[in-house]
C-alpha cells in the first residue's frame, strides 16, 4: 500500500503539500509575525519565477524553446526602469516594461519561426543581448520617484495568516495569480488554446485543417514575451525600485526548471514557484535571524528537492512532441 | 595528393561565414558607439592594442581564451550526443574548488607531480558532478538541462558554503570568503608570456577532436546524437554512453576550472569563476562545435574581454559593449541565410550542424 503511494506522483505531492502546510502552521504558533512575514515574501519572490514559466510554456506549448527568459526579463526591467526614471508615471513605465518583452519576443519569434534558427542558439543570443545592453547603456546613480505600493483588499486583509500574505499585495503580484488562471482557461477551455497545444504536438497536421502554425507560433511567443516583459517590471518598479547589472540574477533560468516541474501547466507551475519562493524567503529569513544551519543549506534545498522528485516521480515529465523544431511549409 | 588551391578554398569556404558575421557586427557596434557618443575607431583600436598589441597584451589574450576553450570543448562534446550541458558552470566551480584544495592541502610535493596532480583531482571532481547529471537523464529520463540549472545552484550554494566554512582562509584579518592560497609548486606558470594552461587547452582540443573524429567510442556518440534509436538498434548502449558523455564533458569543464585556479587566481574565491560556464555555450554555437572552432571563437571572445579594459579606459567605452557584438556575431552566424545573400553562397551539403535535440529525447 505504500509502495502505491510513492507510485502515485499525485499522492506525494499532496503528501510534500501537506507537510509543507504543517509546518507553516506550526511556525505560525510559534512566531506569527515572522511567519506572515516569510510568506508574503515567498509570494512576492515567487511572482517573478511564475511569470516567467507562463513565458516559457506558451511559447513551448506552441512548440519554440524559449531559453532566453533571462534576457527578456532583464532588458524589459531596465526600459522599464528608465521610462519611470524620465517620465515618474509608473504604469506607463510598467506597460512599456511589457511592450519592451513583446518586442523581444517578437525577434525571439522572427529567429525561431522565420529564420528557423536553433532555438537554443535563438535564446542564447537573447541573453547576451540583455546582459550587453543593459551594461552598455547603464548609467549609475538613477532612481525612480518611487515604486509600485501594496494595496490592501480591506477586511480581507483582517483574515488571520492569510489577509496579510494574500491581501495586501503590490498589483503586479496580485496580477500574476489572475494571469495564472486566465492562461490556464484559454490554454485547455478555449478554441485558441487547443490550436496552440496541437501547433506544439503535431503542426503538420493543424497546417492540413488550415490553420497558421507561422501566425499561431509568433503569437504565442510574443505574448509570452509581454508576461516575460511584467516579470521585468515587477524587478525593477514593484520589488526593489532601482535597476541593477544583472539583476535577474539567473530566475529566467530558475523560471524554465519551474515551467517543466510544473509540467508545462500554468497552476502546476504556480505551485512549483511557490515551492521556490518559499525557499528563497526562508533563506533571507535565516540570513537575518541568529541561526545554526548555514544559509547556503537552505538556499539549495529547492534546488536539490527539484533534482529528487524530477529523478523519482516527475522523471517522464513529457513536453510538447513538436518543441524544438522549426516548421517548413510543404 | 591534396591540391592547396583546392584546400584553400575549403578552408575559405568553412570561415567565410563567420568572418563576415565578425565584421558585420562590428559595424553595427561602430554604429552603437557613435551614436552613444563615443568614436568607434578609438574604441576598436584601443580594444585591439590591449589584446594583441604587444607580448604581455598578447599573454593575455591566450590567459582570457584558456578557461573558454576548456568550457566551450564541454559543452560543444555535449552536443555531440544531442545533449545541452548547461551544468558546465557548476562542473567548473567544483574543478576549480578541488583544485584548491589539492593545491593548498597536499605539502612537500615536487612541482612536477603536484600541479598534474592538482589538475587532474580537479577535472575529476567536475566529470563526477557531471556524470550524476548523466545518470539521472539516463536512468530516471529527468531533463539534462534542468537537473544542470538546478545542480549549477547547488555548486554555488555549496561552494560558498565551504569557502566561508571549512575551506575558509584563516590567515589573520582575512574576512573574505575564500581558500587559502596553493602552493607554489602547483601553480602553472607562464613561459615568457604564454601561459601553459593555453597550451593544455590546445592539447585538449586536439585530444578531443581525435576522440570524436577517429575512435569508435566518439562514432557511437554522434550516432547516439543523430538518433538515438538507431542507435540502441544497432546494439549500443545509449544509456552507459550518455552517462560516459556527461562524465568526460565535465572532466573537460573541471580542467578548465582547475586550469583557472593553478594558473591564474591560485585559489578560490567565489565570483572569480562565474560565467565561464555559462560562455562555454557561447563559444561551442560559435565554434559550431568543432574542436578547432571553439579554440578560434574562444580567442576571439578571449581577445575581447583581454582587450577591454584598455577599451574602457583609454575611450571611455563601457566593457558590455563587448557582449553586444558578441550576441550580434552569434546571431549572425546562425542566421547565416542572411549572410549567404550578401555572399551569394549556397549551403554546402553536411554544412548543418546538430546542437541540442530540443527537451523531447
Amino acid at each position: 500500500m505504500f509502495q502505491k503511494y510513492i507510485n502515485s506522483r499525485c499522492g506525494i505531492v499532496r503528501g510534500l503539500s501537506f507537510l509543507v502546510l504543517l509546518v507553516i502552521l506550526w511556525s505560525y504558533f510559534y512566531d506569527s509575525a515572522i511567519t506572515e512575514a516569510v510568506l508574503a515574501s515567498a509570494l512576492r519572490q515567487s511572482t517573478p519565477l511564475a511569470l516567467g514559466a507562463l513565458c516559457g510554456l506558451m511559447g513551448e506549448r506552441s512548440g519554440v524553446i524559449n531559453i532566453g527568459i533571462e534576457g527578456q526579463m532583464l532588458l524589459s526591467a531596465f526600459v522599464g526602469f528608465l521610462v519611470s526614471v524620465w517620465t515618474g508615471n509608473l504604469l506607463f513605465a510598467v506597460l512599456t516594461g511589457v511592450a519592451t518583452g513583446a518586442v523581444i519576443g517578437l525577434l525571439l519569434a522572427f529567429m525561431s519561426v522565420s529564420l528557423r534558427i536553433d532555438q537554443i542558439l535563438g535564446g542564447t543570443v537573447i541573453n547576451i543581448l540583455g546582459f550587453g545592453l543593459t551594461g552598455y547603456f547603464y548609467q549609475v546613480g538613477l532612481n525612480t520617484k518611487g515604486k509600485l505600493q501594496s494595496i490592501s483588499l480591506g477586511p480581507l486583509q483582517d483574515i488571520p495568516l492569510l489577509g496579510p500574505v494574500l491581501f495586501n499585495n503590490p498589483p503586479i503580484t496580485y496580477l500574476t495569480l489572475v494571469l495564472v488562471l486566465v492562461v490556464h482557461y484559454v490554454l485547455f477551455h478555449t478554441h485558441w488554446g487547443l490550436r496552440t497545444r496541437a501547433v506544439g504536438e503535431h503542426p503538420r497536421a493543424v497546417d492540413t485543417l488550415g490553420i497558421n502554425v507561422f501566425l499561431m507560433r509568433y503569437t504565442n511567443v510574443v505574448l509570452g514575451g509581454a508576461i516575460a516583459g511584467l516579470a521585468g517590471s515587477f524587478l525593477t518598479l514593484e520589488a526593489v525600485g532601482s535597476f541593477e547589472r544583472g539583476m535577474t540574477n539567473g530566475r529566467g533560468f530558475v523560471a524554465l526548471a519551474v515551467m517543466i516541474f510544473g509540467k508545462w501547466t500554468p497552476i502546476g507551475s504556480w505551485g512549483a514557484a511557490l515551492l521556490f519562493g518559499l525557499a528563497i524567503a526562508l533563506q533571507t529569513q535565516l540570513q537575518f535571524g541568529g541561526q545554526t544551519i548555514p544559509h547556503q543549506f537552505i538556499g539549495m534545498l529547492p534546488y536539490l528537492l527539484t533534482v529528487v522528485v524530477l529523478a523519482g516521480f516527475v522523471g517522464r515529465a513529457r513536453p510538447p512532441a513538436a518543441v524544438g523544431t522549426p516548421y517548413t511549409k510543404e | 595528393m591534396i591540391n592547396p588551391f583546392h584546400f584553400l578554398k575549403k578552408v575559405w569556404l568553412t570561415i567565410d561565414i563567420p568572418c563576415a558575421a565578425v565584421f558585420l557586427s562590428a559595424a553595427i557596434g561602430a554604429v552603437l558607439l557613435n551614436f552613444s557618443g563615443a568614436n568607434p575607431l578609438d574604441a576598436y583600436g584601443a580594444l585591439f592594442q590591449g589584446s594583441f598589441g604587444g607580448m604581455s597584451a598578447l599573454g593575455r589574450t591566450l590567459e582570457k581564451a584558456t578557461p573558454l576553450i576548456f568550457s566551450g570543448l564541454a559543452v560543444a562534446f555535449a552536443f555531440k550526443a544531442g545533449l545541452f550541458n548547461i551544468g558546465t558552470q557548476g562542473q567548473l566551480l567544483f574543478g576549480a574548488l578541488a583544485a584548491a584544495v589539492a593545491g593548498f592541502g597536499l605539502a612537500g610535493m615536487p612541482g612536477w607531480l603536484h600541479a598534474p596532480l592538482a589538475l587532474l583531482i580537479g577535472a575529476f571532481a567536475g566529470g563526477i558532478y557531471s556524470a550524476v547529471q548523466g545518470a539521472l537523464k539516463a536512468y530516471t529520463g529527468s531533463h539534462e538541462v534542468i537537473t544542470g540549472i538546478m545542480l549549477n545552484y547547488v555548486a554555488i550554494n555549496l561552494t560558498d558554503y565551504l569557502t566561508n566554512g571549512p575551506l575558509k582562509d584563516d590567515t589573520p584579518g582575512n574576512i573574505i570568503a575564500r581558500t587559502p592560497l596553493v602552493m607554489e609548486t602547483s601553480w602553472l606558470h607562464r613561459i615568457g608570456s604564454f601561459p601553459v594552461g593555453f597550451g593544455l587547452a590546445l592539447i585538449a582540443s586536439l585530444v578531443v577532436w581525435w576522440f570524436l573524429e577517429r575512435t569508435t567510442f566518439g562514432f557511437e556518440i554522434s550516432t547516439v546524437g543523430h538518433n538515438s534509436h538507431a542507435a540502441s538498434y544497432a546494439g549500443m548502449n545509449v544509456k552507459l554512453i550518455i552517462v560516459w558523455t556527461m562524465l568526460l564533458s565535465g572532466i573537460l569543464a573541471g580542467f578548465g576550472g582547475a586550469v583557472e585556479t593553478l594558473g591564474v587566481v591560485h585559489r578560490y574565491q567565489p565570483g572569480f569563476n562565474i560565467g565561464l560556464g555559462f560562455e562555454g555555450i557561447t563559444i561551442a554555437l560559435l565554434g559550431k562545435t568543432h574542436p578547432v572552432g571553439v579554440v578560434l571563437a574562444a580567442l576571439l571572445v578571449g581577445a575581447m574581454k583581454a582587450g577591454s579594459s584598455q577599451m574602457q579606459f583609454h575611450a571611455g567605452v563601457d566593457k558590455a559593449i563587448i557582449d553586444v557584438i558578441l550576441a550580434l556575431i552569434l546571431f549572425f552566424v546562425a542566421a547565416d541565410v542572411l549572410i549567404r545573400k550578401i555572399l551569394r553562397r549556397r549551403e554546402t551539403k553536411g554544412e548543418k550542424v546538430l546542437f541540442s535535440t530540443g527537451w523531447s529525447k
